[in-house]
């Protein structure tokens, strides 16, 4: 089963904010979305998550398409981590991870999976130790891992992550990272907007580059994070370098013109 | 479970020492005894405790499922306006005399929930949208109250006047077992209907995109808020008029209890409001003054040393 997208337009009061835009979300990969601030790229992963109805064309679910998926359904398969993280009562770190089950649970609540789902999610976070704090008053750093617990305690189909590594420092967003990339290895489809360009050239076995609504290019970082398209989505120029293993750099040096 | 339990026997307690006090004490051996006293018991007393019980429980848990829908531990029953519009309804059959019989009054009010309900739905649309139905709920509360402070300036005699004025502070004097006849199916469906919206109102606790992705459905959280909250709301101030606080206060006292958790507080919400106010209803019996404390007004000056606390307390955690 694959979520793909298929010439999605979305217009606001007017305004084009997606203009026919089409592409698969395969499972087992990461899909990095790149673009310059509203290039599209939170309005197409609402989309995605079936949140937003599309003005034109549909998302699709394998054979059907997702605006015919139940909540329930579509909320077991497809887990969404907003870009704003928020908690709002002082509940427990392992109160709010087991929000993430909320979907599954029958009629009488908590089952003994829902609960293995929660310590499993809680556990490939690194967050089991915290189960007892209260969530509010986690550094930004833990709470963001507490936050993807959530979404990994659903276990679904698919993970859509808006900006998973802003507010974070190096190190966490190192780890965030590396997490989203386990996930896919684990056999998620893996989608998650970022801003840092070296991160994404990492992390992503497909890159799709927006520019004002319309996908610009899409593939493996190679053939998409060059210095031309680069310049054409973003506007400035950039060095594409690598460092000693052979992983990709790729620094903005000035803007384009 | 423990804290339901500990709060519903607390509730019996409170029942049993309610149909004790008064200007008389009657000890429980006159209960059944047919005479005078227990005629006081039986028709004046009981019907009023178990009034009181009922409104309490409607609004404390329509409280809770207030605050838990707004994510705000401020918002307070009366905030949608539905109490506003029931009270129009009351004083508007005040105002027109139709105090013939026991049960135009709460009719009125009654209708005028519904109307309220109606407007609500009608003013936040179809979208699901939070701040739409805030700001309808806000239009729809300053309409009505201007309304009922038109009708009372209005007013055809000093008496009525100061008859919708008296009505409008809340009370229990003088309720019979129709009033409870008439509220207690409403509250409990209502109460019922509350009680679907809370695994919603967890999800809600990670913010309305979040509950979203997780499959709440906005627009029937809506309708069971508006339902819910119309019908236990709606019911208390047609038997009781207004009677602040509880659905502000309570949420938050029991919260803690039920580890901040929107869904475990609505029923304890509910046990701890009807035991607030049937405590309170017996207290205001009890203070000798020359005529007894209107149930409302006692709530209030209740409530307003707790907000007094929150204040204090909040202004530590800021510093």
């Amino acid at each position: 089963m694959d979520l793909r997208f298929d010439k999605l337009g979305l217009t606001l009061r007017g305004r084009t904010i997606l203009d026919g835009v089409s592409g698969v979300l395969p499972r087992g990969q990461v899909t990095v979305i790149l673009g310059a601030n509203g290039a599209g790229k939170s309005s197409l992963l609402s989309c995605l998550s079936g949140l937003r109805r599309p003005t034109s064309g549909e998302v699709r679910l394998g054979e059907r398409a997702l605006a015919a998926v139940a909540h329930g359904e579509r909320a077991r398969l497809i887990g969404l981590l907003p870009q704003q993280a928020e908690v709002h009562w002082d509940i427990s770190v392992h109160a709010l991870v087991a929000l993430g089950r909320l979907p599954h649970h029958g009629r009488w609540g908590p089952v003994e999976a829902d609960r293995q789902a929660v310590a499993a999610a809680m556990a490939a976070t690194d967050v089991s130790h915290l189960a007892e704090r209260k969530a509010q008053r986690l550094s930004g750093g833990e709470q963001a891992r507490v936050l993807l617990a959530r979404v990994l305690a659903g276990q679904p189909r698919w993970l859509l992550a808006d900006e998973p590594l802003a507010n974070l420092d190096p190190a966490h967003q190192l780890d965030a990272l590396a997490r989203l990339a386990e996930c896919a290895t684990d056999g998620m489809g893996v989608v998650a907007v970022l801003h840092d360009l070296t991160h994404a050239a990492r992390v992503a076995d497909q890159v799709v580059l927006m520019k004002q609504g319309c996908i610009i290019a899409a593939g493996p970082a190679e053939t998409v994070l060059t210095p031309a398209l680069i310049e054409a989505a973003f506007g400035i120029t950039v060095h594409v370098g690598t460092d000693d293993r052979g992983g990709p750099i790729i620094v903005p040096l000035a803007r384009a013109g | 479970m423990k804290l339901n339990l500990a709060l519903g026997g607390a509730l019996l307690l409170a029942l049993f020492g309610s149909l004790l006090a008064g200007h008389q004490w009657i000890s429980f051996d006159h209960w059944l005894s047919g005479d005078l006293k227990s005629l006081i018991v039986m028709e004046l007393r009981l019907p009023r405790a178990c009034l009181g019980a009922i409104v309490g429980a409607a609004l404390g848990a329509a409280g809770a499922a207030m605050q838990g829908y707004l994510r705000n531990p401020l918002a307070d029953p009366g905030l949608f306006g539905i109490s506003s519009c029931a009270a129009l309804g009351a004083v508007a059959s005040l105002f027109f005399g139709f105090a013939a019989s026991a049960w135009i009054l709460p009719l009125f009010a009654l209708a005028g929930a519904g109307i309220g309900m109606a407007l609500l739905a009608l003013l936040a649309g179809r979208s699901g949208s939070m701040i739409l139905f805030t700001l309808a709920g806000v239009v729809l509360s300053s309409l009505a109250g201007s309304a009922t402070a038109l009708l009372i300036s209005l007013a055809p005699t000093p008496f009525a006047a100061s008859e919708i004025v008296t009505w409008l502070m809340g009370a229990l004097t003088d309720r019979s077992w129709d009033d409870v006849k008439l509220a207690l199916p409403l509250v409990v469906i209502g109460l019922l209907t509350l009680m679907r919206a809370g695994r919603s109102l967890d999800a809600l606790t990670l913010g309305e995109t979040a509950a979203r992705s997780l499959g709440v459905n906005m627009a029937r959280l809506q309708w069971l808020i508006v339902i819910g909250v119309g019908l236990t709301v709606g019911a208390s101030v047609a038997v009781a008029g207004i009677i602040g606080f509880v659905g502000l206060v309570v949420p938050h006292l029991v919260r803690p209890l039920a580890r901040h958790s929107p869904s475990a507080l609505l029923l304890p919400s509910a046990l701890a409001g009807a035991l607030l106010v049937v405590i309170a209803d017996a207290l205001v019996r009890l203070i000798p003054t020359a005529g007894e404390i209107r149930l409302g007004i006692g709530m209030s000056m209740l409530g307003t040393p707790f907000f007094l606390i929150l204040l204090f307390r909040m202004r530590r955690e800021v510093a």
